[in-house]
């Protein structure tokens, strides 16, 4: 009986079992408070081995140690890992050049479009400078440049914004430009929706296949996290509600909460457009749960299939949804493939965010004199209507000319509308039907072959052997060299 | 944490008060009360099992709420923003007791009661507003009712000009420099030298959003030319960002984790509370200077700030310093930056160095130094905590351009603000743009030099008109600003008098400054008095305008 000494207190009496343990558990939670006020700050436990021996090691003064950077800062330096960044280091070291450097890597990771530089060429040439320089009473004054000014972007500029998406958009829809907010690129517009809508440690529903950099440009910094909501080849990679239902349930399960669904629209990487139905359940759904959506259509202008393209906001603006949570991300890195200039746009039906976003503005906005340009650029309706006229039939004839040299090797693409990209099924050079056998073929094209597509893993496909593949970077004579290389490849693993 | 204490083990006392009432009621003696003594009276193994066991049910208890409190949580979305706050917290693994409570009063200061109330209100599956995230209510709450941004909205609303709007508000507040010219950036054909560095290819298309190596190599020239040649900067050392905020807070989010602290001497920058603070969750402690001191910080003030913030059990991770300094642009002598980078590496910590006005410096007699000097003879492990902030576009009076640069010596750091510039790139016709200002060395020197002469005489003037009219300001030597001391002025001597007067010079005087409230001073009655954005006609139009407010105040005395 000595052994479980409170019961005693059962024996003797009432009072005893209670006492007995309450004061041992009292003073436990005392030693607990006590042990956790006196331990150090958590601190990463790859770094500190390291830092303590060198803190050894030099002995002068008091205590000099390595200083830390912080523990958050610790992943972003790290080199990449995705195949998708691999892929893109690796061109850099040994670019492929028609005449320079005919056996350097072909670049097809990356989503930029030199189409239709002749026509940029041409405007920049005649309008560059005086767009910059130019003022209301045509002399030029370099206040109107130089000096602060609104960092949501002048009100020009988000009108010229404004009717330059409607017109893309098919002119269906017209977009409020006090409900805009200019951003120096599409990604600090995604990372400020995070931040705006999800704290950290939320997430948002997200269906794979997805852009690759969304994982750099929400996880780094807004500690939103991402649940991927598998879309299959039979569906031709397009969302479905039950997905997202499924996705949604598990994710409160697991205790984390979700904020919002983003996707893109043209889907990036498959390329495919979404329909209105699905657009419309999609939002049905988000009002269900009381969940923002993020609508990425950075590739709005870029349709050039038969499918019509149609934008959230239409659907958002046609009455029968509370359209507060809906969110809007455009830019025109790829519809008029300047991204150097870095001029991205937040479209919020919701006050709240309108006004954080036009804050947070101070970290990512748009220079002024890039502005101006951009002014000029987009209210030149002439050239805009000539460009985009142009920039979608050389799309369609490049994606033709592309899909068609690879049905000739055998290899078959994904149904696609819009996009720089298309998204090729590989499955048929897989040695083995894996996410090992997928990155195996990845590092071969890159290796061998060498070319740079963007495989499937990094894009949190879950089915293998499917790659984006980026054609608008390419000159027609590119292809018969692209898929000469394949073929080659193909043989000498065949062999 | 130290609320619930109390209330523990009062409860438990007067629990075990009860219980040895009843007990001493009952027939068995008092030994009863603490029971787990019984073993030390009958044998050994009593005393040790009988503590340990209800011990052991104790912590699994606790175990299993903590468990069990997360699931509740994620079932109710009401409460979830206050889950997110608490386990981004630091004190997110204590024990159960303490963490609703610091939980709930993280939520108080982040606004969730407004979220919590709005979900009450609207039952959650009819479609209810949708709630914005809950760190972004002190971003949207941030500063609005700040002098600070009252008066630069009141500027936007009715600006002044000579000729189209005499009697509109001047902008004082801003810190915007107007010294120099597009005409001054190059000798001839300024149009021509920037439109041969914007072709269509180089612009366009895709360029490392942390600088082109022309353009690092072109700061780096500029930042030396800044330095007076002293120290040579080395490119690979320098990442481009767009705007000084976004280099701020690019190496707020490298140096600290979300709950950290950063030491700030203050009177500071007004600009700090939203680039540390709003995203990424670092605090800021002010280590306040005095006049007495002539605003110089003292490292046993510092040190005791630092003392003060870890025993509350607050991490500091470095401090941020301006030098010039901002508001007072005053210079840190090379023994104040020795003694600071002896501080920094007692405590382990790091340095933002703020040299946003390197090239601004437009007195005789102080010399700037700057921290990549000091730092140059030192050990590797020094320079690692050293971090500078340049803006080129204040030094170039072009803040339009919205860029600036980090310089560190530190490789993680480096490496990683690399990744971090896609998020606030600088374009890259602005890249072209500077490259085609700031690349001749010889056009460098001009460009520095012109600015310094020329700040340097408005400042003089300026400061003349101020003396007139009885007021001081503190020795400047460098930046767009004079620190200007208007105790005298105020009716009490409290931030509420220094507010009444600042309404007064916004309303009466229509003028724009900034008061020393808002960057942080102690005392009351300073104000931030930017001149750079003067021309000399200016300068007795607002010294006018100073005389009306100063009249109305003794007026009223």
């Amino acid at each position: 009986m000595r052994l479980i000494v409170p019961l005693r207190g059962v024996i003797h009496g009432r009072g005893g079992l209670f006492v007995g343990s309450l004061i041992p558990c009292c003073l436990f939670y005392f030693l607990q408070l006590y042990l956790k006020r006196r331990r150090p700050p958590p601190s990463d436990p790859a770094e500190l081995p390291r830092t303590s021996s060198r803190t050894n090691l030099f002995s002068r003064g008091n205590s000099i140690g390595r200083v830390r950077v912080s523990s958050r800062a610790v992943p972003v330096a790290k080199p990449p890992d995705s195949p998708y960044y691999i892929g893109l280091e690796r061109v850099k070291t040994d670019p492929y050049d028609r005449i320079k450097n005919t056996d350097g890597i072909i670049q097809l990771g990356l989503a930029e479009s030199t189409l239709c530089f002749d026509l940029l060429q041409r405007w920049m040439s005649e309008n560059l400078m005086d767009s910059m320089m130019q003022s209301d009473d045509g002399e030029f004054d370099i206040s109107s440049i130089a000096m602060y000014k609104p960092f949501e972007g002048l009100l020009e500029l988000r009108v010229a914004f404004a009717d330059f998406m409607s017109r893309i958009m098919g002119g269906n829809v017209s977009f409020d430009p006090s409900n805009m907010v200019i951003t120096a690129g599409g990604t600090p517009a995604i990372e400020v929706l995070a931040f705006c809508l999800a704290d950290h440690g939320n997430a948002f529903l997200i269906p794979t296949p997805y852009y690759p950099g969304f994982d750099r440009d929400i996880k780094f910094r807004t500690g939103v996290e991402l649940i991927p909501v598998h879309c299959r080849s039979s569906d031709n990679f397009t969302v479905t509600v039950s997905a997202l239902e499924q996705a949604l349930n598990q994710a409160r399960k697991r205790g984390s909460k979700v904020s919002g669904i983003l996707f893109s629209n043209p889907s990036n990487p498959v390329g495919n457009i979404l329909s209105r139905e699905t657009l419309q359940d999609i939002l049905r759904f988000a009002q269900e749960k009381n969940i923002h959506v993020i609508s990425d259509e950075i590739f709005a202008g870029s349709v050039y299939g038969d499918k019509e393209f149609v934008s959230m906001a239409e659907i958002a603006g046609s009455g029968e949804f509370d359209k507060s949570r809906v969110h809007i991300i455009y830019g025109l890195s790829k519809d008029l493939s300047i991204p150097g200039f870095r001029a991205g746009v937040i479209y919020s039906f919701h006050e709240d965010v309108v006004n954080a976003a036009k804050k947070l503005m101070r970290f990512s906005s748009v220079p002024v004199p890039v502005q101006r340009i951009l002014i000029s650029l987009l209210s030149d309706v002439r050239f805009i209507e000539e460009y985009m006229r142009a920039h979608r039939q050389r799309i369609r004839d490049k994606h033709i000319r592309f899909v068609e040299g690879l049905k000739q090797l055998g290899i078959p693409c994904a149904e696609s509308g819009g996009g720089l990209y298309c998204w090729v099924d590989m499955s048929s050079l897989l040695t083995s039907y894996s996410e090992k056998g997928e990155l195996e073929l990845f590092e071969k094209l890159l290796t061998v072959a060498k070319i740079n597509a963007t495989p499937g893993t990094a894009c949190y496909c879950i089915e293998p052997g499917w790659f984006r593949c980026c054609f608008t970077a390419l000159a027609d004579e590119d292809i018969p060299v692209i898929m000469e290389r394949i073929r080659q490849l193909r043989e000498s693993s065949r062999s | 944490m130290t609320r619930t204490e109390p209330n523990r083990s009062r409860s438990s006392n007067s629990d075990s008060d009860k219980n040895s009432g009843n007990g001493g009621g009952g027939r068995t003696t008092a030994m009863r009360v603490i029971v787990p003594l019984q073993g030390v009276v009958q044998g050994r193994g009593g005393l040790f099992l009988g503590s340990v066991i209800p011990c052991a049910f104790f912590y699994f208890l606790q175990f299993y709420l903590k468990r069990n409190r997360k699931n509740d949580e994620s079932d109710n979305s009401g409460e979830q923003n206050s889950s997110a706050s608490s386990s981004s917290s630091p004190n997110s693994g204590l024990p159960d007791p303490t963490r609703s409570q610091s939980a709930g009063h993280l939520t108080e200061l982040t606004g969730l009661p407004r979220s919590l109330s709005r979900i009450l209100l609207s039952p959650r599956n009819s479609g209810g507003a949708v709630s914005v995230s809950g760190r972004v209510n002190c971003v949207l709450k941030g500063g609005d009712s700040s002098p600070y941004y009252v008066g630069q909205k009141r500027v936007e609303e009715d600006p002044y000009d000579e000729l189209g709007n005499p009697y509109g508000v001047i902008q004082l507040g801003l810190s915007q420099n107007t010294k120099l010219s597009l005409d001054d950036w190059v000798l001839e054909n300024p149009k021509e030298a920037i439109s041969d560095g914007l072709s269509i290819s180089g612009i366009a298309s895709y360029e490392p959003s942390d600088g082109l190596l022309e353009l690092k190599m072109a700061v780096a020239g500029f930042m030396s030319e800044a330095t007076k040649n002293s120290v040579s900067f080395d490119p690979s050392q320098l990442v481009l960002t767009s705007g000084a905020s976004s280099a701020i807070e690019i190496l707020s989010f490298c140096l600290a984790d979300s709950g950290n602290a950063f030491l700030v001497p203050t009177p500071c920058s007004p600009g700090y509370d939203g680039d540390v603070k709003w995203r990424t969750g670092v605090d800021i402690i002010h280590v306040p200077c005095r006049s007495a001191d002539n605003f110089n910080m003292s490292m046993v003030v510092l040190d005791r700030a630092f003392y003060q913030a870890k025993k509350r059990g607050v991490r500091i991770r470095g401090i941020i310093i301006s030098n010039p300094s901002n508001p007072m642009g005053s210079l840190l002598s090379r023994e104040n930056l020795y003694a600071l980078l002896d501080f920094a590496r007692e405590r382990n910590i790091h340095i933002i160095s703020n040299e946003i006005f390197a090239g601004s410096v437009h007195g005789e007699e102080g010399e700037f130094v700057s921290m990549a000097e000091i730092v140059d003879t030192e050990e590797n492990i020094d320079r690692e905590r050293v971090h500078i902030v340049y803006d080129l576009s204040k030094d170039l009076s072009f803040p339009g351009l919205r860029s600036a640069a980090i310089y560190s010596f530190n490789e993680s750091v480096l490496s990683a603000s690399r990744k971090l510039t896609t998020l606030s790139p600088v374009s890259s016709p602005t890249q072209h743009l500077l490259i085609s200002a700031i690349s001749n060395p010889k056009n460098v020197q001009r460009l520095v030099k012109t600015n310094r002469q020329r700040l340097q005489s408005i400042y003089m003037e300026f400061v003349k008109g101020l003396k007139e009219l009885g007021i001081e300001c503190t020795k400047s030597n460098g930046g767009f600003y004079c620190w200007a001391d208007m105790r005298g002025l105020i009716s009490s001597y409290s931030e509420k008098g220094e507010i009444e007067l600042w309404n007064k010079l916004l309303n009466i005087g229509k003028i724009n400054v900034i008061p020393g409230s808002c960057c942080h001073c102690i005392e009351p009655g300073w104000f931030r008095i930017c001149f750079s954005n003067l021309s000399e006609r200016d300068v007795p139009v607002v010294m006018n305008r100073i005389r009306k407010v100063c009249q109305t105040c003794k007026s009223q005395n």
